[in-house]
């Protein structure tokens, strides 16, 4: 059994080396000649205002901890997924429980607007 | 899982993964020219046609181009990351692929190769674990170019990829339930001896996974990174050359994997619609082809013309689902951040939590009563349809989804009472442009 995950780490070196030939062949390849206008960050050709590292909604940040949650969901329920006929009712009923429990909180966010965008 | 001696299984699976990666990289270079073609006809002009015959060099032409093109870096950006991302991007698209079987076993002389870079039995959980790893490149892109456009577009990719992986992993959930194991082998198979491709008994579960794939490979209308009127060109603004170009790689083998997906969890794979003669499974080290009444296993054989046959099926199917990528592109428009958001949340997620429990319910009583074979297939087919059926007129009655410019229903939006305001004209003082 072990041995058929070999040929992914073939698959894996094979894109590995594929990605840093790519890079490495533009960067033998390619001309360099850098000016001080060249090397500014891009923002609509004006001199750039202020830090990137700026502060930012943090929005992204309880979607971030709502996905880790979810996601975990998701895959707690492929086992089960698995062997759902086999384990009948009584396995539904486990598995309806523990979604219970993981909707109570999913509404709780959205009723106090964690998953609005406005 | 095959009857081959370890030297030969070392060997065909080398010769199986270059193969293969050969296959994808020279797709992924004519699913650009492919795109810009239907891009042309759809826009109703030819698009790139001078570079050899229909325009077939011009990814040749492309890639000579990129790779002699000057590559900037801003020198506010974070060096190691500024390379690192484009690698980072390019290979989970390439390895993602190695767990979908392409074609019906081949026999040769040293034994039975299986046409799967890696019969892995983890399958699925192994597409769900690297798919997720695609979005460490685009947010690192963003991030390391110090942009504040390329951020933005790392920060939205990010958010957007985790989203709607939560409804990827969801709608995969009820294909376990009808096939019973993880591996791609077995849920083909599975297709083939039910006797209905799944896209029938779970056709809301494949609309589920065609929405979030698009959301998952940033392609319209989810290409919200680099939504080109808001953010230039989002996290790889700052990427020139063959960077630039090993991101659009990514994306392509993105979608030509997503497209491959579909086709195997969805379409039967490989496998040939009415025709029971490309049945092959192996089954306690032996080929079968299914079972007699009394659960033993038929023998059968594999065959040089089937495999064809079948890679060719499987290429079809592919195909068919990357057209309708290329397609979708240029018919519809982005949608604007909150909806993403809001459809991801507040529509995928509940609809893909009780659609998982309303089949693992009917698929339960349909096995208490005993009904199998067809009429399972059919009575699971109307289900889903009526799901599917509801699904499809809640999103489309405006509800869900508002439309870009007001809020509100269509019957709201259409009224009559409603009255754009609009502020007083000031009467024009002074001699006009230019004060």
């Amino acid at each position: 059994m072990t041995e058929s995950y070999l040929p992914v780490l073939i698959l894996l070196g094979v894109s590995i080396v594929n990605a840093v030939g790519m890079l490495a062949a533009a960067h033998i390849l390619n001309p360099r000649r850098a000016t001080p206008e060249k090397d500014m960050p891009y923002e609509s050709g004006m001199v750039p205002l202020g830090d990137t590292r700026a502060r930012f909604s943090v929005k992204f940040y309880t979607i971030a901890i709502s996905f880790i949650i979810f996601d975990l969901e998701a895959i707690f329920l492929i086992p089960w997924a698995v062997e759902m006929r086999t384990l009948g009712w009584e396995g539904f009923i486990a598995v309806s429980i523990f979604m219970v429990i993981l909707v109570v909180g999913f509404a709780y966010e959205w009723r106090r607007g964690g998953l609005d965008w406005e | 899982m095959n009857d081959l001696s370890l030297t030969a299984f070392v060997i065909t699976s080398s010769v199986k993964v270059f193969a293969v990666f050969s296959i994808l990289l020279a797709s992924v270079a004519l699913m650009t020219l492919v795109e810009r073609r239907l891009a042309g006809f759809i826009q109703d002009r030819l698009g790139p046609n001078r570079v050899g015959p229909f325009g077939i060099l011009q990814p040749a032409a492309d890639g000579i181009k990129n790779i002699l093109k000057e590559e900037t870096m801003p020198a506010t950006a974070n060096r190691f990351f500024f390379v690192l991302a484009p690698a980072l991007a390019i290979i989970p698209g390439v390895i993602t692929f190695a767990v979908v079987p392409f074609a019906a076993p081949l026999p040769t002389p040293w034994g039975t190769v299986d046409m799967v870079v890696a019969d892995i039995p983890i399958g699925i959980l192994y597409i769900l674990a690297l798919s997720s790893l695609g979005v460490y490149g685009l947010f690192l892109a963003g991030w390391a170019s110090n942009n504040k456009y390329a951020f933005l577009g790392g920060l939205r990719s990010a958010s957007q990829m985790i989203s709607y992986e939560v409804a990827l992993g969801l709608s995969i959930v009820p294909v376990l339930f009808l096939a019973g194991n993880v591996t791609l082998t077995q849920i083909v198979w599975q297709q083939q001896q039910l006797g209905f491709w799944y896209i029938l008994p779970l056709s809301l579960a494949f609309i589920l996974f065609v929405i979030s794939a698009f959301a998952e490979t940033n392609r319209l209308p989810f290409d919200l990174p680099e939504a080109e009127s808001e953010l230039v060109t989002g996290y790889h603004t700052e990427y020139s050359g063959m960077k630039f170009s090993m991101f659009f790689i990514a994306e392509y083998s993105h979608i030509l994997t997503a497209s491959a997906l579909m086709a195997t969890l969805f379409l039967g794979g490989w496998s040939i619609p009415f025709w029971s003669g490309d049945h092959l499974l192996w089954y306690e080290g032996m080929l079968i082809s299914g079972f007699t009444a009394a659960g033993e296993p038929i023998a059968a054989q594999g065959a040089w013309w089937k495999t064809i046959l079948t890679f060719l099926s499987f290429a079809v199917k592919t195909a068919f689902f990357i057209g309708v990528f290329m397609w979708v592109r240029w018919t519809l428009p982005r949608f604007r951040y909150d909806q993403v958001m809001h459809l991801g949340w507040k529509v995928m997620l509940p609809v893909s939590l009780v659609y998982v429990m309303l089949l693992a319910g009917t698929i339960l009583v349909l096995d208490q009563v005993g009904v199998e074979g067809f009429l399972f297939g059919a009575i699971l087919t109307a289900v889903s349809g009526a799901c599917t059926l509801i699904f499809v007129f809640v999103v489309d009655s405006d509800r869900l989804i508002t439309g870009s410019a007001v809020s509100g229903t269509s019957r709201e939006v259409r009224s009559p009472v409603r009255q754009v305001r609009r502020p007083a004209l000031e009467p024009r003082t002074g001699a006009g442009v230019g004060q």
